[in-house]
C-alpha cells in the first residue's frame, strides 16, 4: 500500500508551459500540497456529433473522488467517446466536462468558456492518464523509455529521476526484468501492464482505461486486471470502458450502463448488473454473459459462475473485492 | 532443433496410438521422417503399404538418435548460379581485356590533383544541397501537416512550384538571378539604415547558384518523402502522446520521427545517391566539380571514355560509401520494429569462419 500511495503522490506540472500559470475559476489541478486523492469528474450535459452522427446525446455524471466507475454498453454506445473526451482527446460539441472543478480544455471566466491553447490543455492532461484499447506504447522506446518519457517531457524531469521512478512502477506492475525490452518483445499482457505503469508515471488524479483487455488473449486478461483492480485500493479515481462484467461486479463502486449516446442507468453493481432496472440493459448483459462462453470474449470467472476458468493468477472469483497491492504479480 | 519436434510430437501422440510399433518411422526413407512425421501422419493412409495413423507409433531414443534431416535441394538454382556466373565472368573479363577502356589512362588520372579536387567540390555540393534540402524538407513536410490551412498551402506551394520546373532551369535561374535584380538590398524599412547593399552577380557565385539550385529543388521532394514517412506511424502514437501531455515539439520530434524514419530512409538514400550523380548537371555553371573537371581534361586529350570512367569509378565508390552507411543507419531505426535485430554482415561473416556452427546434420 505505502509505495503505491507515495508514488501517486502527484507532482506540480511543469511550470515553464507559456501561459500555464493556472489562471482563476478555482483552477488548483496541479497544487503539490494536495494529497494523493483521485479528482472529482463531473460530466455536465455532454453532446458530441461526428457531422451528422450523434454520438453523445446528453450525458450528465458525477464521479466522485477516489471512486471507481465502470461504464459498460454496446460498442456504438458512445462509451469510449465519452471516456476520450474526459481528457480532451475528442472535443465536445456542447456541454462541459471538469476536473476538481477545473474545466477541461476551456478556462471560464464568468460565463465565458475560452477555449484553450495546446500547452495549457497538455497541462491539464498530465492530471488524467489513459490507457489504450491497442497499448500505443512508443513502438521505438524500451519499456523503462515508454514510462520515463512522459515525466521528462511533460513535466521536466531530469532523466535520471524519470527513470528511477519508472523503475519503480515496472516493479509495481511485476516487469523488473522487462526493462530493457521493446514493446513488440513483450506479450499483449505484458504491454498494457507497462502502458499502465506509463500512465501512472505522471501520478493521475483520474485514470481513464479505455477497454483495457479487449485485445488480449483470454489467459492474458487477468494479469491486466490485477494490477488494476490493484489501483482501484490506492485512491485515485478510475473510470473504466469494459466488457468484463465480472471484473466491473468486483471492482466497481459504480456501474453506468449506456445505449445510443445517453446513461440508461447507473448505480451500484449489485443494482445494474444483478438487478437491472432496464430491459435494455438486461439483454445487454445476458447477451454478453454467453459470450463469455465462446473462446475469444472468454472473461474470467464471476460469482455468479464458479465453474469458470481459473488463471494461473487468483481470480475475481476466488478474491471478490481483493484489492491489496500485493496482488500484483 | 528438428529432433525436438519429433520428440514433443510423438510424445504427444503416444497415448493415442496405443503400443504400436514405431518400425514405420524407421522404414520412412531417411530424411523424410522427422520432418514430415507431425503434418504427413493424417495422409499416411494414402500411401501403399502403410497402416493408419496408428502405426506412426512411439519412436525409441535409440531411432530418435539416428534420424537425420536432409536440406532440401534446389537443382534449378544451381543451373542457374553457373550460368550468372558465367556470364559476369564473360562481362568482367571484357571489360579488363578490352584495350579501348584504357585502364593506364584511368589509372594515371585517378587519383590526380584536379581530379581530386573536383571530387572534394562534388562531395562539398552533396553535403551542403542535401543539407539544405533535407533540412529544409523536414520543416515543409511538417507544415505540410499543419492544421493551419495557410502553413500548408504555403508548403504544398513550395513543393508544386519546384518540382514542377526543370533543374536545369532552375540552376540556370539562380545563377542568371543578377540579370533579373542586378542589386539586393536589405535593409529597416522606412529608414535609410541598410544592412547589406551588394550587387547580385558578385553575390550569387556557381557554388551559391549550384548549391540553390539543388537544395531547394531537392527540398521539394524530400518534404514528400518524409509526410509520407510521418503518415506511416500509427495515429495511436501520437494520440497517446497527447494524452500524456508531450508537447508538440517533442511529439514529433521523439515519438513520431523515429519510428517514420524506417519509411523514410530507403527512399532518403534513393534521394542523396541521386543528388551525388545529380551534381554533374551543375557542369552547365562551369563550376569546376568532378564531371566538369573530366571534361575539360578529357576535351584536351581526347581520352574520353578513360576519363567517364574515371568519373564513374569515384561515383560508385562514393555511391557504395553511402550504402553502407544506409545499411547500418536503417539497422539503428528497426529497433524496436523487429523483435531481434538480424546479424550484420561483420557478425555473419564471424559466425561463420570464427565458430562452426552446428550443422544440421545432413548424412555424409
Amino acid at each position: 500500500m505505502s509505495p503505491l500511495t507515495s508514488l501517486l503522490r502527484r507532482t506540480p506540472a511543469r511550470a515553464g508551459a507559456p501561459g500555464a500559470a493556472a489562471p482563476s475559476a478555482g483552477a488548483t489541478l496541479p497544487s503539490a500540497d494536495a494529497p494523493s486523492r483521485g479528482g472529482l469528474v463531473e460530466i455536465r450535459g455532454v453532446h458530441k456529433a461526428f457531422g451528422d452522427l450523434e454520438v453523445l446525446r446528453g450525458i450528465d455524471l458525477t464521479i466522485e473522488p477516489g471512486e471507481v466507475t465502470v461504464i459498460l454498453g454496446p460498442s456504438g454506445s458512445g462509451k469510449s467517446t465519452l471516456l476520450r473526451a474526459i481528457n480532451h482527446l475528442e472535443p465536445v460539441t456542447s456541454g462541459l466536462i471538469s476536473v476538481d472543478g477545473e474545466v477541461i480544455g476551456y478556462r471560464r471566466d464568468g460565463d465565458l468558456l475560452h477555449e484553450l491553447r495546446e500547452p495549457e490543455v497538455l497541462r491539464q492532461r498530465t492530471a488524467i492518464g489513459m490507457v489504450f484499447q491497442s497499448f500505443n506504447l512508443f513502438a521505438h522506446m524500451t519499456a523503462l523509455a515508454n514510462v520515463a518519457e512522459a515525466p521528462r517531457r511533460a513535466l521536466g524531469v531530469n532523466r535520471k529521476e524519470a527513470e528511477a521512478q519508472a523503475r519503480e512502477l515496472l516493479a509495481l506492475v511485476g516487469l523488473s526484468e522487462k526493462e530493457g525490452a521493446y514493446p513488440r518483445q513483450l506479450s499483449g499482457g505484458q504491454q498494457q501492464r507497462v502502458a499502465i505503469a506509463r500512465a501512472l508515471a505522471l501520478r493521475p488524479k483520474v485514470l481513464l482505461f479505455d477497454e483495457p483487455t479487449s485485445a488480449l488473449d483470454p489467459e492474458l486478461v487477468e494479469e491486466v486486471l490485477s494490477v488494476i483492480r490493484s489501483l482501484a485500493s490506492a485512491g485515485t479515481t478510475l473510470v473504466i470502458v469494459t466488457h468484463e462484467i465480472s471484473f466491473a461486479r468486483d471492482v466497481a463502486d459504480t456501474v453506468v450502463f449506456m445505449d445510443q449516446g445517453r446513461i440508461v442507468e447507473q448505480g451500484p453493481p449489485a443494482q445494474v448488473i444483478d438487478h437491472p432496472a432496464h430491459e435494455r440493459t438486461r439483454t445487454f448483459l445476458q447477451r454478453v454473459r454467453t459470450g463469455a462462453d465462446a473462446p475469444v470474449d472468454a472473461e474470467p470467472a464471476g460469482p455468479a459462475d464458479p465453474s469458470g476458468p481459473a488463471g494461473p493468477d487468483a481470480s475475481p472469483a476466488d478474491h471478490p473485492r481483493s484489492h491489496s497491492p500485493e496482488d500484483l504479480r | 532443433m528438428t529432433s525436438s519436434v519429433v520428440t514433443h510430437d510423438s510424445a504427444r501422440r503416444a497415448p493415442a496410438s496405443g503400443a504400436a510399433s514405431g518400425a514405420d518411422v524407421m522404414s520412412c526413407p531417411p530424411g523424410t521422417a522427422p520432418l514430415d512425421a507431425p503434418e504427413g501422419a493424417p495422409s499416411d493412409g494414402d500411401r501403399p503399404g502403410r497402416g493408419a495413423r496408428a502405426s506412426l507409433g512411439v519412436v525409441s531414443d535409440e531411432e530418435l538418435a539416428r534420424l537425420r534431416v536432409v536440406p532440401a535441394r534446389h537443382p534449378g538454382r544451381i543451373v542457374l548460379a553457373v550460368l550468372v556466373g558465367l556470364l559476369a565472368a564473360a562481362v568482367l573479363w571484357s571489360f579488363v581485356t578490352n584495350p579501348r577502356w584504357e585502364w593506364g589512362v584511368v589509372a594515371q588520372w585517378f587519383f590526380a590533383e584536379s581530379i581530386i579536387r573536383g571530387l572534394l567540390e562534388t562531395l562539398k555540393l552533396t553535403v551542403l544541397a542535401g543539407a539544405l534540402g533535407f533540412g529544409l524538407g523536414l520543416v515543409l513536410a511538417l507544415m505540410r501537416l499543419s492544421k493551419s490551412s495557410l502553413i500548408s498551402s504555403v508548403s504544398w506551394t513550395f513543393s508544386w512550384i519546384f518540382r514542377s520546373t526543370p533543374l536545369l532551369v532552375q540552376l540556370l535561374l539562380w545563377y542568371n538571378l543578377g540579370y533579373l535584380y542586378e542589386r539586393i538590398t536589405l535593409g529597416v524599412p522606412l529608414t535609410d539604415v541598410t544592412l547589406v547593399d551588394t550587387r547580385t552577380s558578385d553575390l550569387m557565385t556557381p557554388m551559391l547558384a549550384a548549391i540553390l539550385g539543388l537544395g531547394l529543388h531537392q527540398a521539394a521532394y524530400a518534404a514528400e518523402l518524409i509526410r509520407g514517412g510521418i503518415l506511416s506511424v500509427d495515429q495511436g502514437q501520437l494520440e497517446a502522446a497527447s494524452a500524456l501531455g508531450i508537447p508538440a515539439r517533442d511529439r514529433s520530434l521523439r515519438i513520431v520521427l523515429p519510428q517514420a524514419m524506417r519509411a523514410i530512409l530507403p527512399t532518403a538514400f534513393n534521394e542523396i545517391i541521386g543528388l551525388v550523380k545529380g551534381t554533374s548537371i551543375v557542369y552547365v555553371l562551369a563550376h569546376a566539380e568532378l564531371f566538369f573537371t573530366v571534361q575539360l581534361i578529357y576535351g584536351r586529350t581526347q581520352q574520353v571514355l578513360p576519363m567517364l570512367l574515371v568519373a564513374t569509378v569515384w561515383y560508385v565508390v562514393i555511391t557504395s560509401a553511402l550504402s553502407i552507411g544506409q545499411y547500418y543507419i536503417e539497422r539503428h531505426y528497426s529497433k524496436g520494429a523487429v523483435r531481434t535485430l538480424p546479424p550484420t554482415p561483420l557478425q555473419r561473416l564471424r559466425a561463420r569462419f570464427g565458430r562452426r556452427p552446428v550443422t544440421a546434420g545432413a548424412p555424409a
